[in-house]
């Protein structure tokens, strides 16, 4: 990187660098606002009254008599088990992840070593289902998984999500596979290999980087997904997203949004510890060219 | 790849797109050109807690005849897309022979909800996407120019808007924003208009969800433009240099030919993701001022009476028009793609 | 529509009951109920549940969705769920659709304690148990109106003149809230409003729909003027951002859903001039009509028609006990206004028990009144804009019904 087509003259590094402040500022401000908004009470964290509440803590110190309280986080973890739908929100993304990226992969794959029409086909179709919006999906699924018994269920929820995945998944994988030299695994197949061996032995070693920035993504979106969860899961298979929206109240009824906000803020955490875990095969998987076309 | 290993390949992932993509999309197909059956009603006398009134209900004997009959209710063609909800072909042809100039039909067209919604969906398509694409491009450059050390946390701080829930994501905003909110406020204070209300006005509403589509997307863009400059060739950026290119020629021709696919890419599923533009217009309470396709969906399914065939029918005009959209990408795919 | 003839509410509440408890727990049998989340209902499907014996199943899937599943959960056979829990507004839907059962033989049966007051009765036959109510009325802050030396508004004219005394005073800029937020919540205050003003939204017994009248202007007139006195972004606030405008004290008149006006007076969110000198009056009347610019609702259950006798009867007796006084104890009496026997009142009910008095119409139970709240929800925004007129605005919103009445089969 000491490479001198990358030493950028002194103005232009200040204005990246301003620049970099400015999105840091605009990035992280909601979210830290949210945190130390979380250790307040409701009419604090909204304080129609006078902005300034919300950093003065005026109302806190009026209810609880200190200026921050964990009556949010009391409230969404113990008083309402939040800690139930964090498991459930952990199995559905790490069955969602796993699965999808499997079925991803073996037809990414494919997809990107044939040379036939029909998997361009194959592609543009996958695309165009993408398109349909998915709460017109899920109100077609209702009446059938009702009628079979699978409606509820956990299983039910990630497959659904997995099908949802697919066509992202394929895309994403399809271009990361292009960019694994053919040579690879043709060769593999002269020595006598056979298709699926091949991919085995030659192309699961180097997929690895490519395969978790899709998880990445796979992830997120098992993990924000609400139009899916909230109409397929029982009360007792809820995950996250459903359980905060039903702590922000109806419209005959106020809920407890101090309990959403506590829960949204605490579960960022572990997201922080999985990015930094991740960030360097997250890019070395896109460098790998998980979408270079 | 020989046919029939292809078909292993592809088997399960087909199975499941087969399922839960493309069967309900055929049942939301019939949906849409098939209607509820007439409903027979008839006069009844209820009582509740509040006293007794008359009113009507539906003859279900009645109607259990009728749906017998027919159990896929009354085939009505194109009738659901054609009407007043939709493409209301008879409404626009009545307002084009009555209005007076283009922009007295436009101003008109503009009250039938399908054009309404087709209005803000394409402007925030069009505005959102360019602008995704080129904040991405810029984070990515400029946290490409940090210090190694710091970067770990500059992703992880460029992800946030796109990690937090949206759910509660856009309720905080939605209080910053607000007359007295901290965002608000400072606006006021900028603006030097102690009445300006972004929640009050059209086109302020319009920017504000447009600024937050930009915000929630731009860290997709990034990551994927992040990765991407990893893999810019150094040796022909050197030889580029020895070569007296200046650092815009560089740029303009090494880096963005580099680059160019990946935008492709970042293009196509944005351009998609925006066209279904659909949570800030409900988190935002929105609605008075902003509609979208995808929210007009929403609308029908979440009524008291839900309009099935109604969300199946926009439903379907959002797939032609997420086809029509991308069709540039999708030709530069094939041309790659007949390449290979 | 046409008129209440009795309001037997207020009265009866104050009767006490021959209470003989549902015989618990049931020992055979299966319930599984879809309803609503808030406190009153959690607590009588959880009374429901325990009603249910060894060897019997028992579920409760309580969720603000549960409009988008309950139709669909009920339709298979055996149903998913053995009832739901519904308001006036939304049995619409079930009755629709057909998956609802009478439930005259299982009160014959089970059911002879059961008030008439309970009973939901369509074309003669009893279809859901009510045993709550809930209705918008007035709530204002008393110390405001004694500054300005005005008596409790009755009307809305009245709310008009007290607000442009409060603003003309300088005590606050924006003296009216209100939950007028574009969809549901815009739609539920024009169907208040012109009930007030005496309209009649159809064509007498027919789904034509007929608001393009001087009542529907004069409705729209009168939302705007309402709008003139409220914080500009009125149009995005529901009942959420309402009551917090109430709770910061910006606002000191208001309509408010008598299920909500509690919290308004706790010690919570506000500070103690607010909540000290929140009051809850009965609901407003306009235009010099007698009848509240209000509706009344109720919350109920039902059963579901395609499962098993068994199920029915257990379900049925569940309920029947969870709706019984044996509900009513220390916590859950304030969690509602019952129409249960034994219920005692709080003062802060006293707003939906005077709507009751007043003879305030109930929600219009037709099966084709949510695709008009749905074509008013999207439509008297442009009007209240001032993007178009009153007329303008009520033909739009008269095309949109039609077109979903279409599609619906209700109309040809």
């Amino acid at each position: 990187m000491a490479s001198k087509a990358f030493r950028k003259p002194l103005p232009l590094q200040a204005l990246l660098i301003f620049f970099l402040v400015v999105w840091v500022v605009m990035a992280a401000f909601p979210f830290l606002w949210t945190v130390w908004g979380s250790f307040k009470v409701e009419g604090d964290f909204f304080s129609k009254a006078d902005w300034a509440n919300a950093i003065f803590g005026t109302r806190t110190r009026a209810e609880t008599g200190d200026l921050f309280t964990g009556q949010g986080y009391y409230g969404a973890w113990v008083q309402e088990e939040f800690w139930r739908a964090a498991l459930n929100t952990l199995i559905v993304c790490a069955a969602t992840v796993m699965i999808s990226l499997t079925f991803g992969t073996l037809g990414a794959y494919a997809l990107s070593r044939s040379t036939y029409r029909y998997a361009f086909w194959f592609l543009i179709i996958a695309l165009i289902f993408r398109a349909m919006p998915p709460i017109t999906l899920v109100s077609g699924y209702l009446p059938v998984f009702f009628d079979w018994n699978l409606w509820g269920h956990l299983p039910t929820a990630i497959i659904v999500l997995v099908a949802i995945n697919q066509p992202f998944t394929l895309w994403m994988l399809h271009s990361f596979f292009n960019n694994i030299p053919k040579d690879l695994d043709e060769s593999a197949m002269v020595d006598g290999c056979t298709r699926f061996q091949a991919f085995r032995h030659v192309i699961v070693p180097v997929m690895w980087p490519g395969v978790i920035t899709t998880a990445l993504f796979s992830f997120l979106l098992a993990y924000n997904d609400f139009a899916i969860t909230a109409l397929v899961l029982s009360k007792e298979n809820q995950t996250m997203v459903p359980k905060i929206a039903s702590f922000l109240g109806t419209t005959q009824t106020k809920g407890n949004v101090m309990f959403a906000v506590a829960a949204v803020v605490s579960v960022t955490a572990p997201l922080f510890v999985m990015i930094m875990f991740f960030q360097r095969q997250i890019v070395s998987g896109l460098t790998a060219g998980a979408v270079k076309g | 790849m020989k046919h029939k290993s292809f078909f292993w390949f592809v088997l399960p992932s087909s199975i499941a797109m087969l399922l839960f993509i493309f069967f309900p999309i055929l049942s939301v197909l019939l949906q849409s050109v098939f209607t509820e059956h007439e409903q027979v009603i008839k006069e009844v006398r209820n009582c509740g807690p509040f006293g007794c009134q008359t009113t009507t209900s539906i003859d279900q004997e009645a109607t259990a005849a009728l749906r017998e009959a027919e159990p896929l209710g009354r085939f009505v063609g194109l009738g659901v897309y054609f009407d007043r909800g939709h493409l209301a072909l008879s409404e626009v042809s009545q307002l084009w022979r009555e209005s007076a100039g283009l922009g007295a039909f436009f101003d008109r067209l503009l009250n039938l909800p399908f054009y309404k919604a087709i209005a803000f969906t394409l402007t925030y398509t069009f505005v959102v996407t360019p602008l995704t694409i080129v904040l991405g491009f810029v984070i990515a450059v400029a946290v490409n120019s940090a210090a190694r050390a710091i970067r770990g946390p500059l992703i992880f701080v460029s992800l946030l808007p796109f990690i937090i829930t949206p759910l509660v994501g856009s309720l905080v905003l939605f209080w910053m924003l607000d007359a007295r909110g901290i965002i608000g406020s400072a606006m006021q204070v900028l603006a030097d208009d102690p009445d300006l209300s972004v929640k009050a006005s059209t086109p302020l509403m319009w920017t504000m969800l447009m600024v937050y589509g930009v915000w929630h997307s731009a860290p997709f863009a990034f990551i994927v433009y992040y990765a991407g400059l990893q893999t810019v060739n150094q040796d022909t950026l050197e030889a580029a240099m020895v070569d007296g290119a200046s650092r815009w020629e560089r740029i303009r021709y090494v880096v963005i030919p580099h680059l160019l696919p990946i935008t492709t890419f970042i293009a196509l599923i944005q351009l998609m993701d925006n066209f279904r533009v659909f949570e800030p217009i409900v988190s935002f309470s929105a609605q008075a001022h902003a509609t979208s396709l995808s929210w007009a969906i929403y609308n029908d399914l979440s009524g008291e009476t839900r309009q099935l065939s109604s969300a199946a029918a926009t439903s379907f005009l959002t797939i032609i028009g997420v086809a029509i959209l991308l069709s540039p990408v999708i030709v530069r795919t094939y041309r790659d793609f007949t390449r290979k | 529509m046409s008129f209440m003839k009795t309001t037997a509410l207020a009265s009866v509440l104050a009767v006490t009951g021959t209470a003989v408890l549902a015989d618990c727990p049931v020992t055979e049998g299966r319930l599984s109920i879809v309803g609503n989340e808030f406190p009153a209902i959690q607590s009588v499907a959880a009374l429901a549940q325990e009603c249910m014996g060894e060897g019997t199943e028992a579920s409760a899937n309580l969720t603000a969705d549960h409009q988008k599943i309950n139709v669909a959960g009920m339709s298979g056979n055996p149903a998913e769920y053995t009832s739901a829990i519904i308001a006036n507004s939304s049995i619409v839907a079930l009755i629709n659709e057909d998956v609802i059962r009478p439930l005259d033989d299982l009160i014959a049966e089970y059911g002879q304690d059961i008030p008439d007051l309970q009973k939901i009765t369509i074309d003669g036959q009893v279809m859901a148990i009510a045993f709550m109510a809930n209705a918008q009325t007035l709530v204002y802050r008393a110390d405001v109106l004694e500054q300005i030396g005005v008596d409790v508004p009755e009307t809305y004219e009245e709310v008009l003149e007290a607000a442009e005394m409060i603003r003309e005073q300088g005590i606050m800029e924006n003296p009216l809230g209100g939950a007028y937020a574009a969809g549901w919540n815009l739609a539920e205050e024009f169907v208040n409003m012109y009930i007030g003003h005496g309209g009649q939204f159809y064509e007498a017994g027919t789904p034509q729909v007929a608001i393009n009248n001087e009542a529907g202007v004069k409705t729209l007139e009168m939302l705007k003027a309402l709008s003139e006195y409220m914080n500009p972004d009125y149009l995005t606030h529901d009942s959420n951002a309402t009551s917090a405008e109430w709770e910061a004290g910006n606002v000191a008149l208001m309509n408010m859903w008598g299920s909500r006006s509690g919290v308004l007076m706790d010690e919570e969110g506000s500070e103690p001039q607010v909540y000290e000198n929140t009051k809850v009056a009965p609901p407003l009347t306009v235009d010099g009509g007698d009848i509240p610019a209000s509706t009344l609702w109720w919350d109920g259950w039902t059963v579901a028609k395609n499962i098993s006798d068994e199920d029915a009867a257990a379900t049925f007796q569940a309920l029947a006990h969870a709706t019984s006084p044996a509900l009513l104890n220390d916590k859950t009496m304030g969690e509602a206004v019952w129409l249960i026997d034994g219920y005692e009142p709080a003062p802060v009910n006293e707003g939906v028990l005077a709507a009751t008095r007043m003879g305030t119409q109930p929600y219009p139970m037709l099966p084709y009144q949510g695709l008009l709240h749905t074509a008013l929800g999207d439509n008297i925004a442009d009007y209240l804009q001032g993007n178009e007129t009153a007329e303008q605005a009520l033909s739009d919103i008269e095309a949109a019904y039609t077109a979903a009445a279409q599609e619906k089969g209700f109309l040809n």
